[in-house]
């Protein structure tokens, strides 16, 4: 009787709370954005060998760093649905999937465009790319496997177990600059001892990653509030707030 | 002005980018923002059904 009370108890927390942490975060991500928007195209000199074009990077580096980040944390919540059974690991699991398949697809769009005019193609099979690109095919296999199969606890488990065998390719990314001969660039940033980058240009860059961060928190509470609803939909508390909002729409 | 989107001649690589980029974070928030709308009246269906049950 406890374990159900708690269990129950927790969505319907989360979820209530999540409603308020939403507002907030959305109003954080739209301050950053203009901020990190403000210092990158405007303030931020231009690169000494790419000129303006090195610009691309407070969106690429971001979403690179996104897709990587989204990944882990789908990685975090798959173990804990697969351990615990908890219903919100399985939930934010499955909301994760398509924004971090956004996130990997805008890494993989504005590398070509930033590609095409500092390295002469759109494209190189090279390890970096190629891995990232797989990244993508992940969260695409997982997605599809995940509304493959009808009943939704049984799907997030299998869709955690992809993610959970797809995890060997993160280290892969991360490392295959330094692995592989490649003509992706070496980290300009996470180098602890001095970071090869104008103080300028990096806070932007910084401002930014926080922006997409609270972005990708800000969307996935509302795709995990429907989440809760789907999976709450036969308890009283889902039945009250729906009945509430009902109620109010009508009056 | 001009010379600001032009940025030194890479302007069509810098503004398709960010386009590219504020196309797909808008797309994701206004999902988001639908699917919770979605589940949110049909449940309202749902309980309406179950209303109309309980009084026949």
């Amino acid at each position: 009787m406890f374990t159900f009370l708690h269990k129950y108890a927790s969505l319907m927390h989360f979820y209530r709370l999540s409603t308020r942490w939403s507002s907030v975060l959305a109003l954080v991500t739209a301050v950053l954005m203009a901020w990190g928007l403000y210092g990158g195209l405007v303030t931020a000199p231009a690169d000494y060998q790419q000129g303006d074009s090195f610009r691309i990077i407070y969106i690429h580096v971001p979403s690179a760093w996104m897709s990587l980040f989204v990944y882990m944390c789908m990685a975090g919540a798959g173990a804990v649905a697969l351990i615990w059974r908890i219903k919100l690991a399985e939930i934010w699991l499955r909301a994760s999937a398509p924004l971090g398949a956004s996130f990997t697809f805008l890494a993989l769009v504005t590398g070509a465009i930033w590609g095409k005019p500092m390295w002469g193609t759109w494209w190189v099979w090279d390890a970096r790319l190629t891995s990232e690109l797989i990244l993508l095919f992940l969260y695409l296999g997982i997605m599809a496997l995940d509304n493959a199969i009808e009943d939704r606890r049984t799907a997030a488990r299998a869709a955690a177990v992809l993610t959970l065998i797809g995890v060997v390719n993160i280290p892969i990314i991360h490392y295959s600059v330094e692995w592989w001969s490649t003509l992706h660039q070496g980290p300009t940033v996470t180098k602890f001892d001095a970071p090869s980058i104008h103080v300028d240009m990096l806070i932007p860059l910084l401002v930014m990653a926080i922006a997409f961060t609270t972005f990708y928190l800000a969307a996935v509470l509302a795709r995990v509030r429907s989440g809760i609803l789907a999976y709450d939909r036969n308890t009283s508390w889902v039945r009250e707030l729906v009945g509430g909002a009902r109620g109010n729409a009508h009056g | 002005m001009a010379e600001f989107l032009a940025m030194g001649g890479y302007g069509g690589y810098v503004w398709s980018a960010y386009g590219i980029a504020a196309l797909v974070l808008g797309t994701n928030a206004l999902l988001a923002h639908r699917a919770e709308r979605a589940v949110l009246r049909e449940l309202a269906r749902d309980l309406d059904g179950d209303d109309d049950d309980a009084t026949a």
